[in-house]
């Protein structure tokens, strides 16, 4: 009994802490699909870069923890910019299959310059001394270093429904999400607000990615490997949502991890069989709007 | 006198917004009727719920004495009620008479075949075309839609729909988006429109209303307003006030 | 994606004498570069897989990025009937269609209910869930390693598989001729005329009464059959089947052949593979990481500027000849 509560307790954290990192990474998919009806497949591609600049700060340049956390956050997030502005703005009108295409082809090359310039291994990981070791609660262990990820990454969040719920810029975020063209027509200058918001989403993954390193490891493969999750985590919890995502990714990060846990032989099978399902019954996801 | 296509008690709510209440309509067999309303009135609600496009809250809607509430799109089509829309939905690369062709290769039951070569199927092509020559679009038959004057393109918009020989023709704004100098050409297209097919038309455009239309029908706010000859309507003091304004007083 | 408009009701259907180039290339190919066979087989392989994601992608308009999940499914149903039954061709050619077939309507009609991002989900989840299911399912298909150790028996007892490749080819070219000349007719007939109204207004369609769910379903299900087709071809002639055959990576690279050679053309398919499989045999050896870099650059390149492909460029400078020479 005692064992199966152990587990319980473990699966839980670890689950819990894998659906935050996925979370972060995936809330600004969430909103740019949403926002700008753009089916960014790349998203992948901003994590992934946010767990190299944050590994090559901190490996190979000596940089300390946290601040190679905000250079990830920074760094992709400006890099985005340039993306958005030069690239991905001309695309806005075009159809999905050409924005499929156009992410696919970022997708691939992302991918080779990372396999050129950081090899095919997997990034190693060297956590700062006080991230190490276990935190005591309650009689049982808990590694410190996830217990710091889900508490850092539910402030993030805290601070992004914030944002997007009290701020001006949060109004007008969801007010181009409803109704773009009404938007634009009050005086928004979405081109401007598609902007900053790409780049906040895009950050936000990088410092999930960069997180979330121990967790899920940084490798040129990442954006091909992990994009089926990104994506289950928002469609199934609903574009253009906050919350949905949320419960979605938690929901996914328990799950997987339970069964990678209890049954192995299944893997992740159980993940997309479950997908199917939910966005059978609902194809707009469980908090997502009917189009 | 025998009603073609009838809608009892026709509601639409969308929770607490109501944009039908309590329609009863009735179009008579080889009809010449109007549906006028100011902007947001329902009219076009009210036309996707004959065509099956929306499902109403209650009522029921009747079509040639059968009960087709519960039947979908293509059912209804192929029971006979074809429809234009109010923005132009055309197969825009495609050749002028593949637009018509699909619908009368579907009336037809052959548009799913598999095998024989589409033109292989002359009785598609040429009863196509027939439709094509009446609407005075012959010449442009190869030509793709994309590439063709507005006006035109409104035309094909209809020969789409007589494709389907529908017993009843729904058309959404016929001479929306036309110059003015090109709607007698719809009107003339309507004037000579088989005397069985029912039509309803939704309009704007007054002076097309009062010389197509034998009935009138004008809707507000989702309920019917008032419903006679154009002779009652233009004296009807309601419809003036709200609506017609001082152009027909 | 491009504005072709082939099929219809005014649309010749017969043959042009420039269709039978690529005949006459491939055969020419096999007695002037013998060497070259064993690639050979594989485009011709891949040009199979190719037209039956054109049917659903380019004249459907249905954007998948899971049918390797087909493809696989014919390729390890051909492998695993080769192991435990019999390594006779054809018959694990048809195991194969039909394999994929089945899978095909199964996950058709479930999935042609959707549309937009949740369709492209549903299409990634299950090729998802099918690399899943070979991977761990080992007793059957070899798990990672791969199912091999087979042979394949002689075509009709008559053509033995030889070393160099050479019937191999044929057999390849000889199925892949049998598949053009249906999706060839596919495309010409009534039915792929209305897939291309569905691809190109859907709301019409639904509005001239065409059941669109059946015909989709009906258009899926013979795609899905004709990679399974492609998928068992490729274990026949390389007499081995691995996880590669399904994923994510496979359906990716199989809309980057495609699009390179332009969607929605039945010889998009043809010289798209062709030009990717090539030019990944020759600078895929010299430069290896510079190669997906290079197609990913190709890919985004082709979106902004040249969205109908090769055959796109090609009909645009031909346009362009006709204009200056009258």
């Amino acid at each position: 009994m005692q064992a199966l509560l152990s587990s319980l307790v473990s699966v839980a954290f670890h689950g819990l802490a894998y659906g935050m990192i996925l979370y972060v990474i995936s809330v600004g998919l969430s909103v740019t699909m949403g926002l700008m009806g753009f089916v960014n497949l790349a998203h992948g591609v901003f994590a992934m870069a946010g767990g190299y600049v944050m590994l090559s700060a901190m490996n190979r340049f000596g940089v300390p923890f946290p601040i190679a956390i905000a250079a990830a956050f920074v760094a992709v997030a400006l890099a985005s910019m340039v993306l958005e502005r030069l690239l991905y703005a001309r695309l806005y009108t075009a159809g999905e299959l050409e924005q499929v295409l156009f992410t696919i082809g970022l997708i691939f090359m992302s991918v080779s310059v990372a396999r050129l310039i950081y090899g095919t291994l997997p990034q190693p990981v060297y956590l700062p001394e006080y991230m190490k070791g276990q935190l005591q609660y309650l009689g049982r262990d808990f590694p410190t270093y996830r217990v710091f990820l889900i508490l850092f990454s539910v402030a993030i969040v805290g601070l992004l429904w914030f944002g997007v719920e009290r701020t001006r810029w949060g109004a007008m975020v969801r007010a181009a999400v409803d109704y773009r063209a009404m938007a634009q027509s009050v005086g928004i200058n979405t081109s401007r607000l598609f902007t900053l918001t790409f780049a906040l989403g895009s950050g936000l993954a990088a410092l999930g990615g960069a997180l979330g390193a121990e967790i899920i490891a940084i490798q040129p493969t990442y954006p091909f490997e992990h994009l089926v999750f990104f994506l289950i985590v928002v469609a199934v919890g609903g574009l253009g949502t906050l919350r949905g995502p949320f419960f979605a990714a938690l929901l996914i990060g328990v799950a997987d991890t339970a069964c990678k846990y209890w049954v192995p032989e299944f893997g992740a099978f159980f993940i997309f069989f479950a997908t199917i399902a939910v966005l059978l019954w609902r194809p707009a996801g469980l908090f997502g709007r009917a189009a | 006198m025998s009603a073609i296509l009838e809608t009892r008690g026709l509601c639409k709510s969308f929770g607490a917004l109501t944009v039908a209440e309590q329609i009863h309509f009735r179009l008579d067999r080889g009809a010449r009727h109007a549906l006028i309303g100011p902007n947001g009135a329902g009219k076009t609600t009210f036309v996707n719920m004959l065509t099956g496009r929306l499902a109403p809250s209650s009522g029921q809607i009747m079509l040639g004495g059968e009960d087709i509430t519960a039947l979908g799109q293509a059912e209804r089509v192929k029971r006979g009620l074809g429809r234009t829309f109010q923005i132009n939905s055309l197969f825009l690369n495609a050749p002028v008479v593949d637009n018509v062709a699909f619908a009368v290769a579907e009336r037809r039951g052959v548009a799913g075949r598999m095998f024989r070569p589409a033109c292989h199927y002359r009785e598609v092509l040429d009863e196509s075309m027939a439709l094509l020559e009446t609407l005075g679009l012959a010449e442009d038959a190869r030509l793709p839609v994309v590439g063709l004057p507005y006006g035109k393109q409104r035309l094909i918009e209809i020969a789409i729909a007589l494709g389907l020989k529908p017993r009843v023709l729904l058309l959404d704004e016929p001479a929306a988006g036309v110059p003015s100098m090109e709607s007698h050409r719809i009107l003339a297209v309507l004037e000579q429109l088989p005397e069985d097919i029912a039509i309803l038309i939704i309009e704007h455009d007054m002076d097309l209303v009062f010389r197509f239309a034998q009935r009138i029908t004008v809707l507000t706010q989702g309920s019917v307003l008032a419903e006679g000859s154009p002779a009652e309507i233009a004296a009807d003091g309601r419809v003036r006030e709200v609506y017609l304004g001082e152009r027909h007083a | 994606m491009s504005v072709n408009h082939a099929g219809g009701y005014v649309a010749d259907p017969r043959i042009r004498p420039i269709e039978w180039l690529p005949w006459l290339l491939a055969l020419l190919c096999y007695f002037v570069a013998p060497s070259y066979l064993p690639l050979g087989s594989y485009v011709l392989t891949m040009v199979i897989f190719a037209l039956s994601l054109d049917l659903i992608l380019g004249y459907g308009g249905i954007i998948t990025l899971g049918h390797s999940a087909y493809f696989g499914t014919g390729a390890y149903a051909a492998g695993i009937l080769a192991v435990h039954l019999t390594g006779e061709p054809l018959v694990g050619l048809v195991a194969g269609t039909l394999a994929a077939g089945l899978l095909g309507f199964v996950t058709g009609i479930v999935i042609l209910r959707t549309r937009g991002l949740a369709l492209l989900m549903l299409t990634l989840a299950i090729t998802s869930l099918c690399f899943e299911v070979a991977n761990k399912a080992t007793s059957w298909t070899g798990g990672a390693d791969g199912l091999g150790g087979f042979s394949v028996q002689p075509i009709v007892g008559l053509f033995k598989f030889d070393m160099f490749g050479k019937t191999a080819y044929l057999y390849c070219l000889v199925v892949l001729f049998a598949c053009w000349w249906l999706v060839r007719r596919l495309v010409y007939s009534p039915f792929g005329a209305s897939l291309t109204g569905v691809r190109e207004n859907n709301l019409r369609m639904h509005a001239v009464g065409a059941p669109v769910y059946r015909r989709l379903v009906i258009a899926y299900t013979i795609s899905a059959a004709l990679a399974g087709l492609a998928g068992a071809l490729l274990t026949q002639t390389t007499q081995f089947v691995g996880l590669k055959v399904l994923g994510f990576e496979l359906s990716g690279e199989l809309v980057v052949m495609l699009v390179l050679g332009g969607v929605g053309r039945i010889y998009g398919a043809f010289i798209g593979p062709l030009v990717y499989l090539i030019a990944q045999d020759y600078l895929a050896k010299q430069f290896p990481e510079y190669w997906y870099f290079f197609i990913g650059a190709i890919l985004v390149m082709v979106v902004m500027f040249a969205r109908g492909g090769i055959l796109g460029i090609l009909d645009a400078g031909i346009a362009r000849l006709r204009r200056r020479f009258g």
